[in-house]
């Protein structure tokens, strides 16, 4: 882990506070990001429907799924946000509903003194507890060390001032590397374009001062933009908050820059386990064990000139 | 809202299997019926999103770039071959390994072009040089390598320019060994868990695996009294392939699991077994001509049977979720994270 952290500009793993500078900027802005706290994601698709007209990204496929109302799957070369909807059945993990409950009324209270303090029942039609949704805005991660970043053998992946990861279109050979690189499934590479494609958290928003279009149309604030580390604290205040409630079962997804890709750029508040959303609980950037690769197969490749010369060694027979 | 039609049992006339299981709860969907096989690990417990994929699966043909594995370890062991061959006064064995390497390096370069879409696109690798990228490294490789097997066999041909033909055989030599494990690195640097778990093992398998290639291929051309080396190294390249393999499924865990099931197990016990008959025809192959074509046949087919498989288990483990959620799953608790 300090075996990263010691090369700077070359760490391949652990904690990385400089992202931007370790990348060759020296008065690199503070790097932004992505909190997306899924406590309040209705489900409406904004940032979907946002994103795909900023970036004007193509129509991929207009099918329906069957499986609930996500009917994108997953994130990919034309989907760049992808809005997941889990349908449990079961108890919910909030508290027990009693009785009715006026929400114009508590919604009135919110951020006042009076707001009460301890659990506050969650809305649940007709006092129903077995079933509950869950929806959650997906999205590249723009993480501390990208995989996909590290892979690409042309350099069309690029780490930007503001610490965000950017694929760079007229240089992108369409090799792919970068696709099965990714610990999160993000990156696609899109049918008869040969490129790959994802989310460059609106490069060409922020370079003039605007938030990126999928936090412009959330209505509910679900997704939230702005620098990382005030994001990091907000989402630790929102947790607890939540937990104060209740709600004991949110959690950050994430944010740690202890984690296998030094800390996500856009991190994700979330009600369930990880894999229930479809993320990897524990995902690692795969050049972590590189050294290590590289080392074995420079032994493998001594370990076969060995063979072949002990085998034209022998006498001619 | 009256009458809600969510039961306690679900949705009622809902489609089957349409809930997203979760948690502790999640089960697989229905495991393909084994053919009496034997699972490697026991039935896995895992939460996922309807079953569907965590990770990407890559987006390669099989022809390209399995194929493009094979032909790069044919090439790198069968310039290693040459040198040999030549450097112990074997001219017989050399040539043919010569021009192996010669002919399998340019097919691997085509494979390549082909799954990039363009020739000019394969230009685009050149633009950076990035130790992190075993792409890259690759590419570089390959730009150094090729020129020189191509010059190692044109010089052999038009009989002239024979310190150039040597400098060029002993350069591919060099280079020959890395051309056919960096490849274990390329598949291994990913998040595919059948590819990225054997990182330790998997140059080793290929390494013995291209030994084994370029021995069955000199095996079926060169004259038997010259084949002696081709003999050995199918022995020893054969023998540290089934090692190394057999090391690497046992330390993967459940990672491993492609390796028995479908078309990937079909060809990885394909690829044992005609490795292992090659090895063992090959050894009794020094009087009659045609039990050499046969060992070499089946080594030719066993390397790129394995090729093959790997590639194959790892797509299917990329595929399939519980490959990616039920080992991160494990660490996270062993690290006692979380509860």
């Amino acid at each position: 882990m300090t075996e990263g952290a010691d090369r700077g500009g070359n760490a391949l793993y652990g904690p990385q506070p400089d992202v931007s500078g370790a990348a060759g900027y020296p008065d690199a802005p503070p790097r932004v990001g992505f909190f997306t706290d899924t406590s309040v994601c209705i489900g409406c698709k904004a940032c979907e429907v946002a994103c795909k007209e900023w970036n004007a990204i193509p129509e991929d496929g207009l099918e329906l799924t069957g499986m609930s109302y996500d009917n994108t799957r997953g994130l990919g070369a034309d989907t760049w946000r992808h809005v997941a909807f889990v349908e449990q059945s079961g108890p919910s993990g909030g508290p027990e509903v009693t009785g009715d409950v006026d929400v114009f009324a508590a919604a009135s209270r919110l951020g006042t003194a009076a707001e009460p303090a301890g659990p506050v029942p969650l809305v649940s039609p007709d006092g129903r507890t077995e079933l509950r949704w869950l929806m959650s805005s997906d999205v590249c991660k723009h993480c501390t060390h990208a995989g996909c970043l590290d892979v690409c053998p042309t350099g069309s992946l690029f780490r930007t001032e503001f610490g965000t990861v950017v694929v760079q279109q007229d240089i992108c050979n369409g090799c792919g590397y970068c696709v099965p690189a990714c610990p999160y499934g993000v990156i696609g590479r899109r049918e008869g374009d040969g490129r790959v494609w994802k989310c460059t958290l609106c490069y060409d928003r922020l370079g003039v001062g605007l938030e990126p279009a999928c936090a412009k149309s959330c209505p509910t604030d679900s997704i939230q933009f702005g620098p990382l580390d005030e994001l990091r604290e907000r989402a630790r205040e929102r947790v607890a908050r939540l937990h104060a409630a209740g709600v004991t079962d949110a959690r950050l997804y994430g944010e740690s820059p202890e984690d296998g890709v030094g800390g996500a750029g856009a991190f994700f508040l979330l009600l369930d386990e990880p894999e229930v959303y479809g993320l990897p609980p524990d995902p690692q950037v795969t050049t972590r064990d590189l050294p290590a690769m590289w080392r074995h197969a420079a032994a493998a490749a001594v370990t076969l000139a060995a063979l072949v010369l002990g085998s034209c060694a022998r006498r001619k027979r | 809202m009256s009458g809600s039609d969510v039961t306690r049992d679900g949705v009622r006339g809902a489609r089957p299997g349409r809930d997203a299981v979760t948690g502790g709860r999640a089960g697989r969907r229905g495991r393909r019926g084994g053919r009496g096989e034997r699972p490697v690990v026991p039935e896995a417990e895992f939460g996922s999103y309807y079953g569907l994929p965590v990770i990407s699966k890559p987006p390669w043909e099989p022809l390209d770039i399995a194929g493009y594995l094979y032909l790069g370890g044919l090439a790198g062991a069968s310039s290693l071959l040459a040198a040999g061959a030549r450097l112990t006064g074997r001219p017989g064995l050399a040539a043919p390994a010569r021009t192996a390497a010669a002919g399998a390096i340019s097919l691997s370069l085509a494979a390549l072009v082909h799954d990039l879409g363009r020739p000019a696109r394969f230009l685009y690798m050149l633009r950076v040089c990035k130790p992190t990228s075993p792409m890259s490294v690759g590419s570089w490789l390959l730009a150094a390598y090729a020129p020189l097997t191509l010059t190692a066999a044109a010089t052999a041909v038009a009989g002239r320019y024979r310190l150039l033909g040597a400098a060029a055989t002993a350069g591919a030599a060099v280079l020959g060994p890395a051309v056919a494990t960096y490849t274990a690195v390329l598949l291994s640097d990913t998040a595919v868990p059948s590819w990225h778990e054997g990182h330790r093992e998997l140059p080793f398998v290929f390494a013995g695996s291209a030994a084994g290639a370029a021995a069955g291929l000199a095996l079926a051309v060169a004259p038997a009294g010259q084949a002696g080396p081709a003999r050995r190294l199918a022995v020893l390249g054969t023998a540290l392939e089934l090692g190394a393999f057999h090391t690497m499924k046992r330390r993967m865990g459940l990672a491993a699991r492609p390796f028995g099931q479908g078309r990937a197990g079909l060809l990885v016990r394909a690829a044992e077994l005609l490795s292992a008959g090659g090895a063992v025809l090959s050894l009794c192959s020094a009087r009659d001509r045609r039990l050499a074509v046969a060992a070499g046949a089946a080594l030719l087919a066993g390397s790129a049977a394995l090729r093959f498989g790997v590639f194959d288990a790892g797509v299917v483990s990329a595929e399939d979720p519980v490959y990616t959620v039920l080992p991160q799953r494990e660490r996270l608790e062993a690290r006692g994270s979380r509860p």
